[in-house]
């Protein structure tokens, strides 16, 4: 996998382009421009960026109300803070609304690291699926990041994306196709699919090619979007491999892996199935890539833990 | 001397008085008290000072009426009906199963800008809605309505920040200062006391008025903004229920349903104040 930049860069970059045309584009921030790669925006756009302060409730709040005016909103702050504080506002005056703001949660997941659980969102997936009239991307690498900061201009739904800070390698074709809800497909295995989503991505085509090396055909589905959920991607890939492993930088409640679950069973489809995720404990302490590999989210972890399910499934079988 | 446009909003507050009371005990819910405190600013600011109505609603360049203190929505609804926004009939549904007329406002009802009901939401979106006024440099002028209670809620506080900072004067916040809430007294819940040096520190360009008074509150809008470059802030002292003389200053009428008697006693207690005008404008 070719070596790329941080999501959060492509993000910031893609943004400043198009709103170098496009006037009605807005960024808000919450002391976050820093954080958000925005510094060269603010320079060079400064009528088109409004700082709000360290105040996620009214950065929302005055979003919607941009929003409802006709601008182009991209309402930037840490995952964390922005759909935990935010989220009333989230609920009311974006969803509940339908005042169309780009709610973008930076350095999410565990992305700091070491700066600990107030600074993780691993909660975020699960409260907005849960709130009706948002869609919810997180996009894996810089083509995914790039496609779905374009879309989302012209996006006509309250929109929340998601991204974390690390460098992430290139992993689709160059003329690989983005849509809001549809999953891309990174390679096909009839053994066992990873369905997996942002930063994890990566992860899991490293597991499928140490499992290739084992024998073993591991499929891997970027499903960067969780709402509206790509549900014939998921029912295809469970009818066509003998074993679902979801990844996410995500608690492993409410979030892409009890989702899929709850989408099998309702259409009958019972297989070997694990949610890989961040464990409803006390999150370990140490940087994004210590907590992955405390966790079993490295292309070793993941491929041991498709091993032992496919393992499990020879066992029932004899 | 009142203005003939005092007399005839007197008379139509009479009458918002009365659909209020009737459609809350139709409905055999809504928020009684609030609803008749601020029934007499929404007909100011829908019958004399907004550049709003059905036929510019969806112009760009309406003014907009944000109603954060939400539960209040009887008062919104009638003057709504009342300005053409849809027929007076629909309001018998309110609260009703599948009926747009539910107890906040939302956007499913003609004339209604945001969704409110949660408290400290409104001034946030009013200050963006005033924000993009600003960079498009258009007149509109934001108008939200706030609960003092409602005060309480921090995100107003941010939001005033902000409104300073981008020296939003096309922003007129009000604030329903009846001092009650649902537990009690304002003063007893937490104390909000020196709102005036209060929102006068944060930025704003302050007013006080008699918000139940149609003449103080036409004077007051006349003269907007009241400085350059500063947000506005109304601060309309009323009086919560009121209008009917045993539902003024009461804490249970919050949200409290007139029985017959107390309906028959308050239509009566209307007439009589509608008499005082000796017009036979608005009738039953």
């Amino acid at each position: 996998m070719e070596p790329g930049k941080a999501n959060l860069e492509i993000f910031a970059a893609t943004l400043l382009n198009l709103a170098q045309a496009n006037r009605d584009i807005l960024v808000v921030t919450s002391d976050s421009r820093g954080s958000g790669k925005l510094t060269p925006f603010a320079k060079a756009l400064p009528e088109q960026i409004v700082e709000i302060g360290i105040a996620e409730q009214n950065l929302v709040g005055v979003s919607a109300g941009l929003a409802s005016a006709g601008k182009k909103v991209f309402a930037v702050s840490p995952a964390c803070f922005l759909t935990a504080r935010g989220l009333e506002q989230i609920k009311n005056d974006v969803a509940y609304s339908d005042n169309p703001v780009k709610v973008i949660g930076i350095s999410a997941g565990v992305s700091y690291g070491a700066l600990g659980t107030t600074h993780h969102s691993l909660h975020d997936l699960a409260v907005l699926q849960a709130i009706n009239n948002i869609d919810i991307v997180v996009p894996a690498d810089n083509f995914e990041t790039r496609m779905v900061i374009e879309t989302a201009v012209s996006h006509p739904r309250p929109l929340y994306i998601r991204f974390g800070k690390a460098a992430m390698p290139h992993l689709h074709a160059s003329d690989a196709h983005f849509e809001i809800g549809k999953a891309l497909i990174l390679a096909e295995g009839a053994d066992v699919t990873f369905i997996a989503i942002g930063e994890t991505v990566a992860r899991a085509m490293q597991a499928s090619r140490l499992l290739a090396g084992r024998g073993i055909a591991a499929g891997v589905m970027s499903m960067h979007t969780l709402k509206p959920l790509d549900e014939t991607a998921v029912l295809h890939a469970a009818r066509h491999s003998q074993a679902i492993i979801t990844v996410e930088e995500h608690s492993v409640y409410g979030g892409l892996g009890s989702t899929i679950a709850a989408l099998l069973m309702q259409n009958r489809l019972s297989l070997p199935f694990k949610i890989v995720g961040i464990p409803d404990e006390y999150t370990v302490t140490g940087s994004q890539n210590e907590i992955f590999a405390h966790y079993g989210i490295t292309g070793e972890g993941l491929a041991d833990t498709a091993q032992q399910l496919l393992a499990a499934l020879v066992k029932v079988r004899l | 001397m009142l203005q003939p446009i005092s007399k005839e909003l007197e008379l139509k507050s009479i009458q918002y008085r009365r659909k209020v009371l009737t459609i809350i005990k139709q409905a055999n819910s809504g928020h009684t008290g609030g609803s008749l405190s601020a029934v007499d600013i929404l007909n100011v600011l829908y019958n004399h000072t907004m550049n709003v109505s059905p036929e510019n609603f969806r112009d760009a360049n309406r003014d907009r009426f944000i109603q954060s203190k939400g539960h209040s929505v009887e008062a919104l609804y009638v003057v709504l009906a009342d300005k053409g926004f849809y027929p007076e009939a629909a309001l018998d549904t309110l609260n009703q199963y599948r009926s747009h007329f539910i107890g906040h406002p939302t956007r499913k009802v003609n004339g209604v800008e945001q969704n409110t009901g949660a408290l400290g939401h409104g001034l946030p979106i009013a200050v963006g809605t005033a924000l993009a006024g600003k960079k498009d440099g258009r007149s509109y002028r934001v108008f939200t309505l706030l609960g003092d209670g409602e005060l309480e809620e921090g995100s107003n506080w941010e939001a005033s920040m902000s409104a300073a900072h981008y020296g939003l004067d096309n922003l007129v916040v009000i604030v329903d200062y009846n001092g009650l809430q649902i537990t009690g007294p304002v003063e007893t819940v937490t104390g909000i006391t020196n709102l005036r040096e209060k929102f006068t520190a944060f930025g704003y360009a302050v007013r006080e008025v008699n918000g139940n008074s149609i003449p103080e509150l036409i004077a007051v809008f006349d003269t907007l903004p009241f400085a350059a470059g500063k947000p506005n802030l109304v601060l309309a002292h009323t009086t919560k229920g009121k209008g009917i003389s045993f539902i003024e200053n009461q804490v249970d009428w919050h949200h409290h349903v007139p029985t017959d008697a107390e309906f028959a006693t308050a239509m009566a207690e209307l007439d009589t104040a509608q008499a005082v005008w000796g017009a036979s404008n608005g009738t039953r």
